[in-house]
């Protein structure tokens, strides 16, 4: 005799309803991973999600549990507020790499130094998404964007900032990592680094980051699998991927 | 049911799905959706082995998959 068992299915933790994300865009696969380990970790009632100002913002529609959303780049201060207040939920942002590292970084700084609580799920997509795809302090060296037609150059515009390396200095930040989703083996790693920073969370040792280096097809010019190669060819090498702090009880 | 289904009208067409499937099942559809996208489809069930990889890649969780069990 044989049965049929389901392999996979939506979680729960998804309100079922379309997204308007771009063809081929990795906010997709991030916001699935987001709401499989909350599933997963029977969290779906206990979680406070809050979102940011960008191709993320309406996260608050898409997943199934709480979520508040922010004025541009103040997820992390919300998100102390929340957390110091209901200090038994999970209290995560979503936010992308111009909410976080332009407009948000003194309070995504100022959480990690604090030591508070909460998890940041921070989207690095080397550019603005939302509003057209500007230049952004995470920008690679000679990459076009429409506020950089010549390519980023130093002079002008400085140079890559390294979220993940900064953060991981401050005594206040348990758990840092990057990771990625340009393929099937990249995408468990990165769901094991959200369990991971959750867990950090959930067992009160401190402030935890994922930085997750994601595709933006459209704004790059250019199709999903070669948006995929040249994360893995070009963004790894600037921006490298692992595990920068883990904390003994989590590991 | 197939083993793997999908959710056509939310399908964008972006072809991670068909990218990584190790066993090369599936395919863009000739047809359009509502959306105007050509939908992922299984081209190739008998090869398929349930792996699952293909609804982990998908960015707009268009795709279930089911295996046959012993029980
Ligand atoms: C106070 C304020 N300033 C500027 C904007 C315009 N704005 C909207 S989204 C955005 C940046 C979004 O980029 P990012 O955070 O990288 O997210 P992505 O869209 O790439 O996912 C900006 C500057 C705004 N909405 N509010
Ligand atoms: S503009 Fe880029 S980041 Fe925004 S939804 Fe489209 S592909 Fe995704
Ligand atoms: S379940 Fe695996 S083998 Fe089957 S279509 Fe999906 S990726 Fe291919
Ligand atoms: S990955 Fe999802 S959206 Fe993309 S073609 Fe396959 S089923 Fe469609």
């Amino acid at each position: 005799m044989t049965e049929t068992v389901k392999v996979y299915s939506r979680p729960k933790t998804l309100i079922d309803r379309p997204w308007h994300f771009c063809p081929g865009c990795h906010h997709g696969i991030a916001h699935r991973l987001c709401a499989e380990v909350i599933e997963e970790m029977g969290l779906q009632e206990n979680t406070v999600g809050v979102g940011s100002v960008g191709c993320g913002v309406f996260s608050y529609e898409y997943f199934n549990f709480d979520g508040i959303g922010p004025s541009h780049g103040r997820a992390p201060a919300v998100a102390t507020g929340v957390k110091r207040v209901l200090p038994d939920r999970l209290v995560f942002t979503y936010q992308g790499d111009g909410d976080l590292a332009a407009i948000g970084t003194t309070e995504m700084v100022h959480a990690a130094v604090r030591g508070e609580k909460i998890t940041i799920v921070f989207i690095n997509n080397t550019l603005y998404g939302m509003t057209g795809g500007q230049l952004a302090p995470t920008t690679l060296m000679g990459q076009v964007t429409t506020t950089s037609p010549y390519g980023r150059e130093a002079k002008q515009a400085g140079y890559p900032m390294r979220v993940c390396e900064m953060i991981s200095t401050l005594e206040g930040a348990a758990y840092v990592a990057r990771v990625a989703l340009f393929n099937p083996a990249q995408v468990a790693k990165a769901k094991k680094s959200i369990r991971r920073a959750f867990e950090t969370q959930m067992q009160g040792i401190g402030f935890s980051m994922v930085e997750i280096l994601s595709a933006c097809p459209t704004n790059w010019g250019m199709a999903p699998l070669e948006a995929c190669k040249h994360v893995e060819n070009n963004l790894t090498s600037v921006y490298p991927l692992g595990e920068f702090k883990v904390p003994e009880g989590v590991k | 049911m197939a083993k793997v289904s999908f959710l056509e009208e939310r399908c964008k067409g972006c072809g991670l799905c068909i990218a990584f499937c190790p066993k090369n099942c599936l395919a863009l559809a000739g047809h359009l959706n509502t959306q105007g996208y050509h939908p992922a489809t299984l081209v190739d069930e008998g090869s398929c082995i349930s792996c699952a990889i293909c609804a982990r890649m998908c960015p707009d969780v268009v795709i279930e998959v089911e295996k046959e069990a012993r029980r």
